[in-house]
């Protein structure tokens, strides 16, 4: 995460307030009640586009990442990130699209949940990512969680689509699409339509932001396993170094050495041997733990990169 | 594939002959709901006959938990996880095994469950057929999607809470339409309830493809 | 002569915990490789790197020409792997559980009477449900499974423990041939008595690390014709 990035999540962040600001202003004091549903119509300025960012960004934004992440060519944890930080942004959606509807129900409709298809297939959604962030919980090496929660995510999205075909055949109550009920005859025009557009690029902006953030809450989160990692590599090779296990024997010994006396079928390990001492750097090669599937031969040299004592091996060839 | 599929369903189902969980524990359970649901929604039969579609389906969910619970805890020990990566089966073969050892437990239990409204809530089943091809893609769907979050959640600690939390909304679609179907097949209104097939079909056709797909990745991760 | 292990500062992961933290190892077929070194120096891990089961993260790793940190599945046919817990399901017979696994790794069948006896399960033992077995039983039927499938590399953690002295005798036996017949073995033991003189080469591990390797006390026989045809009828199968 560079400045650069830093500095973009604060603009967006910005550009976040100032427009959800400004929506605020428009809904409460410039647009006119409605006729028939008074100052509630208000709701029309948050509802339909927290929804929309719950329904279509969150939860697009966190199958696509989830598939690039199962796809081997585009597997980095950068895309198991930006999925799970839009799942939970995405939930948090999801909920408040739930509240407000409901809130916006309970005096248009008279109740505060009805069994349409919408709301039905909108709650299972966040059950279902409730489960996802269940899962995501269990602490297991990053990798692994990683690949479990995409698969899940993966699993739940196919799910989708069938759940909103079943509960529209189920309950087709509700089947106008439109956000009201007919009956209300609401026209959105003039001053409303333009409050509704921009709420809709304020929640946007807003959900960017929160996964920016959220995104490098995971980084950092990360960056700390990693450390404390690096930190539990050194205690380990300090562990090894200390304990010697055979006074008269050199502390470290290549493997593959053909030791006197061995048969000779077994001239072969000891002309490996030889390569091996080409190979044998004083810098180990153990740095590149940080970085998954790096090259070979990182250059970046950790603290714990240092050539440790027990390490520095003598040419193995002159063991005797 | 199909060779190694045959191969862990014919285990499976071997080890659940020998071990007769599904029969001891699962079967007595599933009959246990209906009678829970007899007790919850009083005497009268007219209540319970409007309701037996839908509490069998609710119970063939529960039992899906259960049997894939248990298809899990085979392989649940540390060697025998080891042994089935080790082994060289191709994962999708594990996936599909698996599947057809749970979907032939759960056509057990659905049997003696379908007797069981028949008796306790006094069911007339109009459309025979209707009802038998929901019973069978529903139970392809629902032992693919349960083997499919069976092994998302082995070896984790948490896994007896977390399946049923992962698997039951994931099916719902199954409920919904294997309900609606039963409905349609007891009253015999085949056209609307033919319908519903075509919500079950595809489910079963998905969850199988995905975890055809997906196994591997999976199993890896246990 | 192809190496069936190549590890050069390995490093794996056993989920946060560097369980090795930079090995170096060769194993040549046919040759034998005790590792000794206290709990928690690696030794379990260092097997289950072999395997693919744990992933490498660092370093080179290259197991049966599999390099194992781009296909880590690929080389599971291949070995044989005697964990601590015995990868046995409890309620097949011993029978059941051996066909299993050879049908598994694709193998044929025609081996598996013959492997329960060679490790002493014969009469009624064969045909009895696995959780009927003492530990001891249970650790030959595994053993059974390896004889059967013959895999190039045998991997085994602590072959000797649970085992009476009958059953270590053939376990020495046992690994003799393999490595005979061209398999490469690599075992871990805490009984440095037992392991030494099976082993070619005796790898000390520490703090995920090989510290220190010497010569074992193998001897190899010459090439006798029942092992070369033993060889031959191996490398038919593979």
């Amino acid at each position: 995460m560079s400045a650069r990035m830093r500095l973009a999540t604060r603009m967006v962040g910005l550009a976040a307030l100032v427009s959800t600001a400004f929506t605020v202003w428009l809904a409460f004091w410039v647009t006119p009640p409605a006729k028939v549903m008074g100052t509630l119509v208000r709701l029309l300025y948050l509802h339909p586009p927290v929804a929309w960012v719950a329904l279509y960004c969150a939860f697009g934004l966190a199958a696509l990442s989830s598939l690039l992440y199962l796809w081997r060519r585009t597997r980095t944890l950068f895309w198991d990130r930006l999925g799970a930080s839009a799942v939970e942004v995405g939930v948090v959606f999801t909920a408040l699209t739930l509240i407000t509807g409901s809130l916006w129900g309970r005096p248009t409709w008279g109740v505060w949940w009805t069994w349409t298809a919408r709301l039905t297939s909108t709650a299972l959604l966040l059950v279902l990512f409730l489960g996802y962030l269940a899962l995501r919980r269990v602490p297991a090496d990053p990798e692994v969680r990683a690949r479990r929660c995409a698969v899940a995510a993966l699993v739940a999205f196919v799910d989708v689509p069938i759940v909103m075909f079943s509960v529209d055949w189920w309950q087709t109550l509700h089947q106008q699409g439109t956000v009201l009920n007919p009956g209300l005859d609401l026209k959105v025009h003039g001053s409303m339509a333009w409050t509704m557009l921009l709420g809709f690029v304020a929640m946007t902006l807003v959900f960017v932001w929160m996964v920016l953030v959220r995104y490098r809450v995971e980084v950092l989160a990360d960056r700390i396993g990693d450390e404390e990692l690096e930190v539990s590599l050194s205690e380990r090779w300090a562990e090894g170094s200390a304990v010697t296990l055979d006074p008269g024997a050199p502390s470290r010994g290549a493997p593959g050495r053909g030791a006197p006396g061995l048969p000779a079928t077994l001239v072969g390990v000891g002309r490996r041997a030889e390569d091996l001492a080409e190979h044998a750097s004083p810098v180990p090669e153990h740095a590149s733990l940080v970085a998954e599937h790096a090259a070979p031969v990182p250059e970046h040299a950790s603290p714990v990169a240092e050539p440790l004592p027990g390490h520095a091996t003598e040419p193995l060839g002159g063991r005797r | 594939m199909w060779r190694d599929a045959l191969l862990v369903a014919g285990k499976d189902v071997r080890i659940e002959l020998r071990s007769r969980v599904a029969l001891w524990q699962v079967l007595p359970f599933a009959v246990l709901v209906l009678v829970l649901f007899g007790f919850a929604l009083g005497p009268g039969p007219s209540a319970l006959r409007v309701a037996a579609p839908g509490l069998y389906w609710l119970a063939v969910l529960f039992t899906t938990v259960l049997a894939t619970q248990r298809s899990m805890a085979i392989e649940s020990g540390e060697g025998t996880r080891d042994g089935l990566r080790l082994s060289g089966i191709d994962p999708a073969g594990v996936f599909l095994g698996k599947v057809a050892a749970v979907a032939l437990q759960l056509v057990a239990v659905q049997v003696v469950l379908g007797a069981g409204i028949v008796v306790l809530f006094d069911v007339h089943v109009a459309t025979w057929w209707l009802a038998l091809v929901a019973s069978l893609l529903a139970t392809v769907g629902l032992s693919a999607a349960g083997v499919l979050y069976g092994a998302l959640s082995a070896g984790l600690r948490v896994r007896e809470t977390l399946l049923p939390l992962l698997v039951l909304p994931i099916v719902a679609p199954v409920l919904i339409a294997g309900s609606r179907a039963w409905s349609a097949a007891l009253s015999g209104a085949v056209a609307s309830g033919a319908s519903w097939l075509k919500i079950l079909g595809p489910f079963a056709a998905v969850y199988l493809a995905v975890g055809v797909a997906l196994y591997g990745p999976l199993q890896e991760t246990a | 002569m192809d190496l069936a292990v190549h590890f050069r500062a390995a490093v794996a992961l056993a989920g946060r915990f560097p369980a090795l933290s930079g090995a170096d190892l060769d194993v040549a077929a046919g040759e034998i490789v005790a590792v000794l070194g206290p709990n928690g120096a690696g030794k379990t891990s260092l097997l289950r790197a072999c395997a693919g089961l744990v992933p490498v993260t660092s370093g080179e790793a290259v197991v049966l020409g599999c390099d194992l940190r781009s296909e880590r599945t690929a080389v599971r046919r291949r070995v044989g792997l005697l964990g601590h817990d015995p990868s046995l399901y409890d309620e097949l017979t011993a029978l059941e559980n051996v066909r299993f696994a050879v049908r598994a790794a694709g193998g044929a069948t025609t081996r598996v009477g013959t492997a329960l006896e060679r490790l002493g399960l014969t009469g009624r033992l064969p045909r009895t449900p696995v959780m009927r077995m003492s530990a001891g039983q249970r650790r030959r039927t595994a053993l059974a499974v390896l004889v059967a499938r013959a895999p190039e590399l045998w991997l085994l953690d602590e072959p000797h423990a649970g085992l009476d002295a009958d059953a270590r005798g053939i376990v020495g036996s046992l690994l003799e041939e393999a490595a005979c017949a061209g398999a490469a073995v690599v075992l871990t033991s805490h009984e440095p008595d037992l392991a030494e003189p099976l082993a070619d080469r005796v790898a000390l591990m520490s703090g995920g690390r090989i510290a220190q390797v010497r010569a074992g006390g193998r001897h190899r026989p010459p090439a006798e014709p029942v092992l070369v045809a033993l060889a031959e009828e191996t490398a038919d199968v593979a």
